[in-house]
């Protein structure tokens, strides 16, 4: 190991770092997590989105501090300031921009990050807690994004906030109060956007960040998976350090920063040429101030949430009572935190599962994406149709799964890791 | 002192501070969570509002906001309210046995006199505003209300619809009628929502 150092740095900064040190684990972290950190050397284009996760967090909240500093957190002035960032701060357009595109972004590589973790099996023993924490990460992140979309004060912001807060009323007995306590008024006020700022602003980008850290620490313990869903660390070399890893740093620090290149070419260019998306990343209705009394002609929360709300409206109201299609969403994410239990497959990776869970993947993600679709568009046939579907579909592959990864005959693992 | 540890002592004293300090905890929650409700100003700018009537037209609809909710007045016609009868074998709770309304306006006519509706603009599946679409006939609404529409209300939302007296229609996501606020007539021409039938400011 001492052979492949570089000759230690002599001199004032070798002296300053030494002082560090004897203070704070400075050296130590950076070993931990990067310079000594043996990572798989076969990670491939899947993993780097957990990267790029972290970058776009880091981009949100920094532009988000800039915008803060513009933004009214009032009714009365909310709708007004945005447009005063958009047209009189120097630049504000594109501080704007970038926080609204990154939120979409942000989504997106999670997703992306998500679907990994389901292709490799990276959610599986030792890594049950990520998943965890990851499942965690995900919940505060929307959290986050619905508190954030109010903050503009447009019509849609509005309406999609009124329907949402609406969700915790549906509970029997406790509903009108939670939803009264929520708003801290007896509608979507300037009472509940103030709030809403402070939880979008302070409170959730501290659980954010906590979690993120929590995250990176227990991948950090266990260390990370790879593509071919095998221990790395079973095999190791006389310098204690796995065959069939590489440092952290340099090797995917480079591959990272190359990903976030490629990554940056394509978020300029929506920053740029399509911040609105076509109204997927900003709604049209939002571009008008917030109407107590008028609803948009079609509510449709942003697309990343549409999946959920497809499901939403999937399940009928019965029993005089609509709180079923909560119910029914709010399991919906309450089944990703139990997926390491419920994959019974004797091998993690999807390199090495017969045809059953290939299939099963494929179609779920097809099915989200289906879902998502169904949650833009109103309430119509064939919509609801597909959305009562692909709802099914989403818990039988979830709910099915201790059977059918169980049944189904794997390839053997290779010893050590392939490309 | 004695060498050795008494772990009985020390498992009961470790479990009498937490259990003490979860209590503080508890305790110190409450101004925080409480600070969540409903503020002094909020509950006052809640207060009744009383609205004029004396020029709405039969067959128009009055707007008004109260609470920050849609308050809808609708002079209905006298076909208007032949037309209720019609709908009811359709209706998910005719007699408004499930709904949100004041005793007062749990009849058919969901009213205190049957020539004015006086509800929530607030659909009961999640908060949206329906529209109003009191033609009787209208092709796009008749397909899933058998028979034809009686005219009513129409939620773009989730496509929920009502009838003229806010009766939810069945096999629609919202699960009960419109709710009716508490109202009562100041005299023929003035109404005040927010305060009950008979009941003193």
């Amino acid at each position: 190991m001492a052979t492949q150092e570089a000759p230690a740095p002599t001199g004032r900064m070798a002296a300053l770092g030494a002082w560090i040190d004897a203070r704070f684990p400075m050296k130590k972290m950076w070993d931990e997590h990067a310079a000594q950190y043996y990572a798989p050397k076969n990670f491939n284009f899947w993993y780097y989105f957990g990267s790029l996760a972290m970058f776009v967090l880091a981009l949100q909240i920094v532009t988000g501090i800039f915008l803060t500093m513009s933004y009214k957190p009032s009714a009365e002035e909310a709708f007004g300031s945005v447009e005063y960032i958009m047209r009189d701060v120097e630049w504000g357009w594109l501080l704007r921009y970038l926080h609204s595109t990154g939120a979409s972004a942000f989504f997106i590589v999670v997703y992306l990050h998500m679907f990994r973790a389901l292709l490799y099996g990276s959610h599986r023993k030792p890594r049950e807690l990520i998943w965890i924490l990851g499942v965690l990460i995900y919940l505060a992140l929307m959290a986050e994004a619905f508190f954030g979309y109010l903050l503009p004060w447009g019509n849609m912001s509005y309406w999609g906030a009124q329907v949402i807060v609406s969700l915790f009323g549906s509970f029997p007995v406790i509903g009108e109060g939670l939803v009264e306590w929520i708003r801290g008024d007896y509608f979507i006020s300037d009472i509940t956007l103030n709030r809403f700022f402070a939880l979008h602003v302070v409170a959730l980008p501290l659980v954010l960040i906590f979690l993120v850290v929590a995250h990176l620490l227990a991948l950090h313990e266990v260390g990370s998976n790879n593509p071919d869903g095998i221990e790395i660390k079973k095999n190791k070399g006389p310098d204690g350090h796995p065959l069939d890893g590489v440092r952290f740093h340099p090797y995917y620090t480079v591959k990272d920063l190359f990903g976030l290149g490629v990554f940056l070419v394509l978020f300029a260019a929506v920053v740029f040429f399509a911040p609105e998306m076509g109204g997927l990343f900003l709604e049209a209705p939002n571009f008008e101030p917030a109407n107590p009394l008028l609803t948009p002609p079609h509510i449709a929360p942003v697309w990343y949430f549409t999946p959920y709300y497809a499901m939403l409206r999937a399940v009928p109201a019965f029993a005089g009572t609509q709180v079923w299609g909560v119910l029914v969403m709010f399991a919906a994410i309450l089944v990703l935190f139990f997926v390491p239990w419920l994959d019974r497959s004797p091998v993690r990776s999807i390199r090495y599962r017969g045809p059953i869970y290939k299939t099963a993947l494929m179609l779920f993600a097809a099915t989200f994406i289906m879902l998502g679709y169904c949650g833009l568009k109103p309430a119509a046939e064939p919509f609801k149709t597909l959305s009562v579907i692909g709802t099914i579909y989403y818990f039988v592959f979830f709910l099915a799964m201790p059977w059918y990864t169980r049944i189904e005959k794997t390839k053997p693992e290779p010893a050590r890791v392939t490309k | 002192m004695s060498e050795t540890i008494d772990k009985g002592r020390r498992q009961l004293l470790t479990a009498a501070t937490t259990l003490t300090g979860a209590v503080g905890v508890a305790f110190a929650a409450v101004p925080f969570l409480a600070s969540w409700k409903p503020s002094a100003r909020a509950k006052a700018l809640g207060a009744p509002v009383e609205i004029d009537i004396s020029k709405l037209d039969p067959g128009a609809m009055l707007k008004i906001e109260w609470r920050g909710k849609p308050v809808w007045v609708v002079r209905r016609t006298p076909e208007m309210i032949d037309r209720l009868g019609a709908a009811e074998p359709f209706l998910a709770d005719p007699g408004s046995e499930r709904s949100r309304q004041p005793e007062y306006a749990r009849n058919p006519s969901r009213a205190v006199n049957p020539e004015y509706l006086v509800v929530l603009g607030v659909c009961t599946h999640l908060g949206c505003a329906p529209m109003s679409r009191f033609e009787p006939g209208d092709a796009e609404l008749t397909t899933a209300s058998p028979g034809d529409w009686p005219g009513g209300f129409y939620c773009p939302c989730h496509g929920s619809k009502f009838d003229l007296s806010g009766r939810v229609f069945r096999g629609v996501p919202a699960p009960t009628n419109l709710e009716v606020p508490p109202y009562t007539f100041a005299d023929s021409g003035h109404i005040i929502i927010g305060q009950d039938q008979g009941s003193a400011a």
